[in-house]
């Protein structure tokens, strides 16, 4: 890789599409870590189950969001790597 | 006795273990059905456990020490992530978590948010770059990024810092366990407890036999849901607590109306404690992402590409805790609440009075039925007082309290290794003798692992405070000093030696400073903000000092720039440093 002259370019294209996909994880961490526990009063006016949805979301529904989110995350960096050959051999 | 790789021994492991556990769990089951009293089974399961990791600590000690540091490369992802699990959960996970929902209601949510949510920050900003980078140590990316020894120096001192509080948190644990099973005074229960830790790891512990950690994870999850599975059978006669909470939540409110109080379990406690709801969030999120024993688990996996689904798997394992952590409270409440409903509880009820020997649990009035307002239960009692609370029978509360005791013990483990570690491969071998004895490196790690522990129970003897906000002072530090560094380490290439270290130095100090001055009263909370969040303060400074200074200083050379670009990419070579 370091004998192509292109390399450069890829690289910085690589880490374009790596960052980008970075803000959009963070976009949506931010939104159940953070953005959910703002809404709780609006939230829990809905009751699922018993459940009032703020309290559910903060207890539950935020973790199994992040563990969807880290997995989801995983195959689409991956995929980037693949896209630019720039995965491990 | 052991030898070969995880799948070879994987079976052996784990019927040793479990079976083990199996074993002495049916034996003194069957000893308190034929009548052995109470307290000699409660020491009977605490001396057990001891002695039970003891023996693992000297069956992996023919296994190289070595091991440690590359037995993660042989995991699969899911296994690693299980182990990592396990040693995450410690007596803050264990006892602290329900017993914030249980005393904070919603608040106490915030630490689960947040103990969770750092695994993304990890995942995404961190794990796959330290992969690649591909040594052993968080101080050593910092040396080799930020131009060596005084960074090295800096990042050691701050993971230091952060292991010796989280420590403290788990001596304490094992100090409430100890005094209640062991029935003595809480002070020399902590030294008891440090004996427990020190025994099991000074001979390289259970950690030189990786896979135990396998087989940890289920014994702990499985003493941690055993009193929920039977606290949900018995409340709504549905053995699934994560499900059914929601109608015990419901049953809660319809009680606390009946008894004249508001039930505070529902609704934040406004916009001034949203300060401190976010604030505690954030610092454990950032905190997670730059604590040793949790960034060091993904150095080591076979390849990049494993390392990020490793965290994945590590959160859903974690999960598997937390999710029955508001449920564990939720039903506690219910149970209690009922119990104050009923008048069946008096200052004379049994677990009341245990408790209140050693101070966790406090009652007033003229000794008829109590009411909500003259009962007060200490939160980190919680977990390992539910059992009896419910009247379930005493060998499940001694097995909470075994396992509580397996979580203590493998974190502490875990960390007074790191701090040992620290202090002999980091300030020893890399900064003052280079070309020293490999088994100077392991009395010297050694030594330190004991004085540590020591001065750690000390501390912890004085009962600072609750379990959550030691640990919080832990995660609040590392967050302060390390995250920035570690972040911008890898994103920002115009990161400069000198902007990471003012950086580093800048957030651990304010941190530091907060949570020792509030602590001792010197100044009042700033704007209100608990010294649990005092990450709050160190780590906008730790972000401002870096981006200031870095700008100000020359920018990192063509070679620095080229190091970077080459942990960025998953392929290829690490670049060499001049």
């Amino acid at each position: 890789m370091a004998n192509d002259p292109r390399a450069p370019d890829i690289g910085r294209k690589y880490w374009r599409k790596t960052s980008q996909l970075m803000c959009v994880v963070l976009v949506f961490w931010a939104g159940l870590g953070l953005g959910v526990p703002l809404l709780a009063n609006r939230l829990n006016e809905i009751v699922l189950f018993g459940f009032p949805l703020g309290f559910f979301m903060a207890a539950q529904g935020s973790l199994i969001g992040f563990v969807i989110l880290i997995f989801w995350y995983a195959r689409r960096q991956n995929r980037i790597d693949e896209d630019f050959h720039l995965a491990e051999d | 006795m052991l030898k070969g790789d995880f799948n070879q021994n994987m079976g052996r492991v784990f019927v040793i273990y479990l079976g083990g556990c199996l074993f002495c769990a049916t034996g003194l089951g069957l000893a308190s059905w034929a009548g052995v009293s109470d307290r000699v089974i409660g020491i009977a399961f605490i001396l057990l456990t001891v002695a039970f990791y003891a023996s693992m600590g000297f069956l992996g000690r023919t296994a190289p020490l070595a091991n440690d540091d590359v037995a993660g490369q042989h995991m699969p992802p899911l296994y690693n992530g299980m182990a990592t699990a396990a040693d995450w959960m410690s007596v803050a996970s264990f006892l602290g978590l329900a017993g914030a929902i249980y005393a904070a209601g919603y608040d106490g949510l915030a630490f689960l948010l947040g103990w969770t949510g750092g695994y993304v920050l990890v995942a995404v900003l961190l794990a796959p770059y330290l992969r690649k980078f591909g040594h052993f140590t968080i101080p050593d990316f910092l040396s080799a990024r930020y131009g060596g020894g005084i960074a090295r120096i800096v990042g050691t001192v701050i993971l230091i810092s952060a292991s010796f509080s989280y420590v403290v948190a788990q001596l304490y644990g094992t100090g409430i366990i100890a005094a209640r099973f062991l029935g003595i005074d809480f002070r020399a229960a902590v030294f008891v407890g440090l004996a427990g830790i020190l025994l099991c790891s000074i001979k390289g512990g259970m950690r030189a036999l990786i896979w135990t950690q396998v087989a940890q994870y289920i014994v702990v999850i499985a003493a941690y849901l055993l009193p929920v599975v039977i606290l949900s059978t018995k409340l709504t006669g549905i053995p699934l607590p994560q499900i059914m909470y929601g109608q015990a939540l419901e049953r809660i409110g319809a009680l606390a109306g009946q008894l004249g109080t508001t039930s505070d379990l529902l609704v934040p406690s406004g916009i001034t404690d949203g300060v401190n709801f976010f604030g505690v969030a954030l610092c454990l999120m950032l905190g997670t992402a730059s604590l040793p024993h949790v960034l060091s688990r993904f150095f080591t996996t076979p390849s990049v590409r494993e390392a990020r689904i490793s965290v994945a798997w590590s959160l859903l394992f974690i999960f598997v805790l937390y999710s029955a952590a508001p449920a564990y409270a939720v039903f506690a409440k219910l149970e209690i609440l009922q119990q104050v409903a009923d008048h069946s509880l008096t200052a004379d009820t049994a677990w009341l009075s245990q408790w209140s020997r050693i101070g966790l649990a406090a009652v007033s009035g003229d000794g008829g039925p109590l009411s909500l307002s003259q009962l007060h239960i200490d939160p980190d009692a919680l977990v390992l007082a539910t059992p009896e609370i419910a009247g379930m029978p005493f060998v499940v509360a001694a097995l909470v309290a075994a396992g509580a005791l397996a979580a203590a013990m493998s974190s502490a483990d875990g960390l007074l290794l790191s701090i040992g570690k620290a202090i002999s491969h980091d300030v020893y071998f890399r900064l003052l003798a280079p070309n020293s004895d490999p088994r100077r490196h392991l009395s010297i790690a050694r030594l330190t692992m004991v004085a540590a522990a020591i001065l750690a129970a000390w501390v912890a003897a004085s009962r600072p405070a609750g379990i959550v906000t030691v640990v919080g002072w832990a995660f609040s530090l590392a967050a302060s000093g390390l995250f920035s560094a570690l972040v911008l380490g890898v994103w920002w290439k115009r990161a400069t030696d000198h902007g990471a270290v003012a950086g580093m130095i800048a957030g651990w100090t304010v941190c530091l400073a907060y949570i020792v001055l509030t602590q001792v009263g010197a100044i009042p909370p700033l704007l209100g903000v608990r010294n649990i969040a005092a990450g709050l303060f160190g780590i906008p400074v730790a972000f401002m000092t870096t981006l200031l200074v870095s700008l100000v200083t020359p920018p990192p050379s063509q070679d620095m720039q080229d190091f970077i670009d080459s942990i960025r990419t998953p392929r290829g070579k690490v670049r060499s440093l001049p």
